[in-house]
């Protein structure tokens, strides 16, 4: 098995739909943390270096409309996909759907941790990713709902009593600072900034990750895929070195601003 | 020929001549002098007393914090002192005057342009303040604007804690009433002027708003969010709540195109939200709202704009929804941070037999 030779995992529109969900999330975060912790020192001047008051508004509604529009395209990507007849989506190895065996993963990956097992063997979709993968749909409702009953609260309150706007600024806001806490700490750890990724871990950038790594960290998806002879279909050599450093440092870009927008929720919660 | 201290000893004749007091012998005013038949006469003769003359702005100015300053404060204040010097005096309307109207504040502000003066502190540099005021500023263009003394009065000043004062707070309305009386009615039918007429000492009238020397224009911005706080000294509980609001906030991070207090509850016409009469009251509500959401309905009303989330009572959903979120969020983030945690451990301490070739 040569270091040369790369595994297809994610393909150009998955890797394109990732991008524009950071951009979009953390462009988000920048406009809206500011009115969440109006009172901590770095509101005023974040707000003020973002463009003010209307700018900042009308940046949050323009990501907004964007984030909306990227999770609109993902489920009629994947309604297409089913349309098309294609299997292993909705159940079984390949899909992301939680399953009970996601459940057993978990244990026996705790008991890894300590020491009192084997690592499992992971198949496509570790539980972790599962578990990223469904916090977007939960929070594009959660979010997505009360955000845009926000935006247009004379609009709803023709079928909706005027407090479901004070549930929905409350639900927005903590919702927001699960989404930017788990994405900064948990996510980046998870699949970026642990041990075995430091510092990034470029499979979702490049889509090719090298077929040694992936034999080892996906052991059940590489054994199907040389059973039924697609691994050969998926080999691919190793990405460009341009497009490598321009992801490197784009992802680098969006860990920083994740990190120091992290930090400011920390400052404005203990301040 | 000059005194010791400088002053010409001659009274200059063209400049007495043409001063308010020209027509006058000197022994109109030296009485001592008509006794006197030793000439020349004593260095110094006695004071002069304008209250001879001016009776009724004598009798006031003895009324007066002037007349009473400590001499450890440089003592009384004379006639003089505003008046300028006695044998070149001018009428209040020649705008040569001292007290003429656009010179009024530059004279107060020989002693109160500075926060001490003599060694003994004045309190604010409040001439400072007032030339920055909107009624500083308009007396650079019209003596319409008031001065110092046309709301301190000039000879009968007082101070603040005097029930007499024209500035006292039971009086500032209608002092500032003089010129803004429709603001005065408005606010006289507020809970804010019962309040006032009931003595009580907290009671906020025009300048617990407005500022008394620093007053802006109403569409200043920085004065709009200053009001917000000033309300919120006494309705703290409304304060704290409206912050956690989307107005409060926006509001906090320094821009005022959403609702403050007084958009809502009004500036003047202030009443309890029970009150029929108050913008807020549920007949009225509906139309306050829609001054800026102008196709609100009865049910966009039901937004509760200073919402407490800890309060089961009045807002059971809003309650229930903070619990649910501070329930989820302590959740995921203590099962994934011990989930991480552990895994950091595992793959720092162990074999790291998940780690990329050391190559890659």
């Amino acid at each position: 098995m040569s270091d040369r030779r790369y595994v297809r995992r994610f393909g150009p529109f998955e890797r394109l739909q990732h991008v524009g969900l950071f951009v979009a999330f953390l462009g988000l975060a920048a406009t809206g943390l500011p009115l969440l912790f109006s009172d901590a020192v770095w509101a005023r001047p974040l707000a003020q270096l973002v463009g003010g008051f209307g700018v900042t508004s009308v940046l949050h509604r323009i990501f907004a409309t964007l984030l909306i529009a990227i999770f609109a395209i993902h489920v009629a990507w994947i309604g297409l996909r089913l349309f098309r007849g294609e299997r292993g989506l909705l159940w079984g190895a390949t899909s992301l759907v939680p399953q009970p065996r996601d459940l057993v993963d978990l244990y026996h990956h705790v008991r890894w941790f300590l020491r009192r097992g084997e690592k499992p063997a992971f198949d496509r979709y570790a539980y972790w990713e599962k578990f990223d993968y469904w916090a977007v749909f939960w929070g594009m409702l959660i979010i997505g709902s009360s955000g845009l009953m926000l935006w247009f609260p004379e609009f709803f309150a023709r079928f909706l009593p005027g407090w479901v706007f004070n549930v929905a600024l409350l639900v927005h806001g903590e919702e927001a600072l699960l989404a930017v806490g788990f994405i900064v700490t948990i996510h980046f750890f998870n699949s970026h900034m642990r041990p075995g990724k430091f510092p990034m871990d470029m499979v979702m950038f490049t889509g090719v990750v090298p077929e040694r790594d992936y034999a080892r960290e996906r052991p059940l998806e590489y054994a199907r895929l040389k059973v039924t002879g697609a691994l050969e279909s998926r080999l691919a050599g190793p990405p460009d070195a341009t497009f490598v450093r321009r992801a490197r440092l784009g992802g680098a870009v969006a860990i920083a601003v994740g990190l120091m927008l992290f930090l400011l929720i920390l400052v404005g919660f203990l301040q | 020929m000059t005194r010791a201290d400088g002053r010409p000893v001659v009274v200059e004749p063209k400049a007495f001549a043409m001063s308010a007091h020209g027509p006058f012998s000197c022994v109109d005013c030296h009485t001592d002098l008509a006794t006197l038949s030793e000439f020349p006469h004593p260095d110094r003769l006695a004071a002069v007393n304008c209250a001879m003359c001016h009776d009724a702005p004598g009798a006031a100015f003895m009324q007066s914090v002037h007349a009473a300053i400590p001499a450890a404060a440089g003592g009384p204040a004379q006639c003089v002192t505003c008046h300028g010097p006695p044998h070149q005096i001018k009428p209040s309307a020649d705008p040569e005057s001292p007290t003429s109207k656009l010179r009024v504040a530059g004279t107060c502000a020989q002693c109160h342009g500075d926060t001490v003066v003599r060694g003994a502190p004045r309190g604010p540099a409040v001439a400072a303040q007032f030339a920055d005021s909107i009624h500083g500023m308009a007396l650079t263009r019209t003596t319409v604007a008031p001065t110092c003394s046309d709301c301190h009065s000039s000879h009968d000043i007082r101070r603040t804690t005097d029930p007499e004062s024209r500035v006292h707070a039971l009086k500032v309305p209608d002092t500032c009433g003089t010129c803004h009386g429709s603001q005065q009615r408005l606010y006289g039918e507020s809970v804010h002027a019962e309040l006032l007429r009931s003595n009580t000492p907290a009671a906020p009238h025009c300048v617990s708003c407005h500022t008394a020397h620093s007053i802006r224009p109403t569409a200043d911005d920085q004065w709009q969010l200053s009001a917000v706080e000033q309300c919120g000294t006494c309705h703290r509980e409304a304060l704290a709540t409206y912050r956690d609001s989307f107005h409060g906030q926006v509001t906090a991070l320094g821009f005022t195109p959403v609702a403050k207090c007084a958009d809502c509850h009004q500036a003047h016409r202030v009443f309890r939200a029970e009150d029929a009469r108050s913008s807020v009251s549920p007949a009225n509500r509906l139309t306050t709202c829609q001054t800026c959401h102008p196709s609100a309905n009865l049910s966009f009303v039901r937004y509760q704009p200073h919402a407490n989330k800890n309060d089961r009572e009045r807002l059971p959903a809003l309650h229930y929804a903070a619990r649910s979120m501070d329930a989820l969020l302590f959740g995921v983030f203590a099962f994934f941070g011990v989930h991480s945690l552990l895994w950091f451990a595992r793959e720092r301490i162990g074999p790291a037999d998940d780690a990329r070739p050391p190559h890659e």
